[in-house]
């Protein structure tokens, strides 16, 4: 969408109409080869490939196609019923182009259920999802079945939280459904805030209804009839949609006053956050919701008892929210066939990074970091976007709370329990690969800063211990360090984790424990020998320039900003080094690349 | 034309505010909602717009501050006529995120700190996530988001746009000019 899909759709109109083809812009069964339907789709996944045009049912997906190749697919594919090689995706380790979905190997190794609808579906027409089964779970769920069969048949499916914690959906039902009051609510917590992470984004603005279905099933499960969506701000196309979707729902009668005949109301409300990284937390986004600050308390009481106005409360993630429909509409048991025992059904991860192919990637918990980083996000690749075939150097899961995975870990079966035996964690799913010209301690300050700023400051280890943690890094990073850097980061680290209230204190120090646990060596390098082996910490630089190569030409010099470089024409150059800032502008003049450790 | 009495500017001004209160039943419940569609209205939180809402809605004006400074999304200082965000989420950062945001602030005089240029013409500022990471690095240019950008080519955006904004300036020159011509 962002990569201008609606000029490309917008073409499509004036040249379909041009070409005299038939086009049906509303829904019909299936479009017949002489009918062409054009429709805007939710995102498919690929993003980096974008924006995409898959030609149903030939079974065409073309990749990066801009306004100008639209003339060219409706006369050769539309009207001349061949295919333009030149947009096909091509794999980037074989060159070979790859037709459609079928022999993508992005797509064909997933097991895209949650995604599916996702980018086949027009997200903004209620009638195509309904067409396709929406909104049946949610009529069962009322017509068919008691709130304690719904309870149960998500505790037999297994279903965990997919927003990060895992815990199981089942019992957070449950325990709201049997308290004893007349008002209840569900909120569905699209608040996303995990940099590297949009699978709720892409559910809500590519198939919102099944995020308005899975809340509905919620609350009739435990007994509620208002509901309300917490959408991310930084997301205006997911509120958009989400609050179309909610206007068309009232419209068919599928949310208002008399559900499906049973007498029964249903309510849904889209509210906007307003950029707090905390609200993602249960009790704080209660207390964003009632207009307060987005500041967690002790639990319990769990929300399931007393959440929002005092009421019990369920919050589920978007994710867990559209598994419901499928389990509702298929059964438990196929719901746990895929997945691992523990860790049942398909998880959706953004994979980003480092990688040919990014985007968002559904696969059946158990899959292994392998199968993601290599088969599915066609390898690792260098800062030029070209495969290199050693260059993996870790995985980041789990964004800020998360921890780094290495290659050790390449064949370690993603799910709840062995991510945290390795000291990580699902989280929302975000996937940041990295290549090995990757600084891993200025990765570790990265997610301090991120959590130190988003720190709530309620209490004083999260507020006061992240500050003093990114203040320890920023010794390593530009050469303060020593032993005892080291031991208190440890030391504080583990302070934070035990000393602070909800899960983004909690969790805070993980980076920079497990980039610790895993990357000793790079830390020790940093702080007993001075050096960052990648380049990227620019203050344990101490750029040379080789006497031998020297030339004496001059060009350094001209480009120093600080006059730090001297030396006589056609003699070597020599840095002054308290002159020098390291910005590395000798090292871009030199034709020769005399000028060393830069 | 002459300029509008400052005491009936002002009366307008709040009478938006008042609609927007209303919108929302006056219920403290209701503050961030009300606060998003005050900034929606003014681009910022105007500080007498603040103590306004909270007497209409009879809270303390310290609580008003501190819900519309806790959340990253309100500001309480004008920005530019332009806006660019640049996105340093992990997956942007990863793919040198920082080198662009250097390069803005380098071409626009702005900084950490300076986030607006003088003329209130540009605002540079950074945002966690902005979910678009297959796209890295990302930066949104007046809600326009541009993919795997360069520092090369954020600059190239900026000079678009001044080259606009120099045609627009000299384009409604000329009407005055003209329309100051059919008057005489």
């Amino acid at each position: 969408m962002a990569n201008g899909a609606m000029k490309v759709y917008e073409q499509f109109k004036s040249e379909i109409a041009r070409a005299g083809l038939h086009v049906i812009l509303e829904l019909r069964a299936e479009a017949t080869s002489d009918e062409i339907r054009l429709s805007k789709s939710g995102c498919q996944g690929f993003c980096q490939m974008g924006p995409l045009v898959s030609v149903v049912p030939d079974g065409i997906l073309y990749t990066k196609v801009h306004k100008e190749d639209v003339a060219e697919i409706v006369e050769q594919t539309l009207a001349g019923g061949k295919v333009v090689d030149r947009l096909l995706y091509k794999d980037p380790a074989t060159r070979k182009s790859c037709q459609g979905i079928e022999d993508n190997p992005f797509y064909a190794r997933q097991s895209r259920f949650v995604l599916h609808e996702c980018g086949f579906l027009d997200p903004e027409d209620i009638h195509e999802f309904m067409l396709h089964g929406g909104y049946q779970a949610a009529r069962k769920a009322f017509v068919e079945m008691s709130p304690e069969e719904i309870c149960k048949t998500i505790l037999d499916s297994g279903l965990r939280g997919r927003g990060g914690g895992g815990f199981p959906t089942g019992r957070k039902w449950e325990a709201a459904r049997i308290q004893n009051s007349p008002k209840k609510y569900v909120i569905c917590n699209g608040d996303e805030g995990d940099p590297g992470a949009f699978m709720n984004r892409s559910v809500m603005e590519g198939n919102p209804h099944s995020v308005i279905e899975g809340l509905m099933i919620a609350a009739r499960a435990i007994g509620a009839n208002e509901t309300l969506v917490y959408v991310r701000a930084e997301y205006p196309l997911a509120v958009e949609r989400m609050r179309r979707a909610v206007a068309d729902a009232e419209r068919e009668g599928i949310l208002g006053k008399n559900v499906f005949g049973t007498g029964l109301s249903m309510k849904c409300e889209v509210m906007e956050g307003a950029g707090a990284f905390v609200c993602g937390e249960e009790t704080a986004m209660i207390a964003s919701i009632e207009g307060q600050r987005g500041m967690p308390r002790p639990k319990p009481p769990f929300p399931a008892q007393s959440g929002l106005w005092g009421k019990p409360t369920i919050i589920n993630n978007v994710e867990t929210l559209a598994h419901v429909c499928r389990i509702l509409n298929e059964g438990p048991d196929v719901f746990k066939q895929i997945g691992t025992k523990e860790s049942p059904g398909t998880k959706t991860f953004a994979l980003t990074g480092h990688v040919a192919n990014t985007g968002l990637v559904e696969v059946p918990f158990g899959t292994t970091l392998r199968e993601i980083v290599y088969n599915i996000g066609g390898g690792v690749t260098d800062d030029a976007s070209k495969i290199w075939k050693t260059g993996f150097k870790a995985v980041q899961i789990g964004g800020p709370s998360g921890g780094c995975l290495t290659e050790d870990h390449l064949d370690l079966p993603l799910a709840y329990e062995s991510l945290r035996s390795v000291g990580a964690m699902v989280g929302s799913g975000g996937l940041v690969a990295m290549n090995q010209g990757t600084c891993m301690v200025s990765i570790a300050r990265f997610f301090m800063e991120f959590t130190q700023r988003e720190s709530c400051g309620k209490c004083v280890l999260c507020r006061e211990g992240t500050r003093q943690l990114l203040a320890l890094l920023d010794d390593v990073i530009e050469g303060r360090g020593d032993q005892n850097t080291l031991d208190l980061l440890d030391k504080l680290g583990r302070a934070v984790q035990v000393g602070s209230l909800c899960g983004l204190g909690k969790t805070a120090p993980n980076p920079v424990l497990s980039t610790m646990r895993y990357f000793r060596k790079e830390y020790e390098e940093h702080v007993f020998e001075k050096r960052c082996r990648t380049g990227q910490c620019k203050a344990l630089l101490s750029p040379e320039i080789n006497q031998t190569k020297c030339k004496g030409c001059g060009l350094c010099i001209k480009a120093c900003p600080t006059g730090a470089i001297t030396g006589e024409k056609k003699e070597p150059h020599h840095i002054n080094p308290e002159l020098c800032i390291k910005c590395g502008a000798c090292a871009t003049a030199c034709k020769i690349h005399a000028v060393e450790g830069i | 034309m002459a300029s509008m009495p400052v005491a009936v500017d002002r009366a307008e001004q709040f009478e938006k505010v008042v609609s927007i209160l209303n919108r929302h039943s006056r219920r403290p419940s209701g503050l961030i909602p009300i606060l998003q569609a005050i900034q929606h209205e003014y681009q910022y939180l105007p500080e007498e717009i603040l103590t306004y809402v909270a007497t209409s809605l009879d809270v303390p004006p310290a609580r008003v501050y501190g819900v519309a400074t806790f959340y990253a999304h309100f500001a309480l200082e004008p920005k530019g006529k332009h806006v660019i965000r640049i996105c340093d989420g992990t997956a942007c950062h990863v793919k040198q995120s920082i080198p662009v945001l250097n390069a803005l602030h380098e071409k626009l005089g702005t900084s950490e700190k300076n986030k607006t240029t003088a003329d209130m013409m540009f605002t540079v500022e950074t945002v966690a996530c902005l979910g678009a990471c297959g796209l890295a690095p990302v930066i949104v240019v007046d809600e326009q988001v541009h993919g795997q950008i360069t520092p090369e080519r954020a600059v190239a955006l900026i000079d678009e746009i001044k080259a606009q904004e120099t045609a627009l300036a000299t384009g409604s020159m000329t009407e005055q000019l003209s329309a100051g011509v059919a008057n005489g």
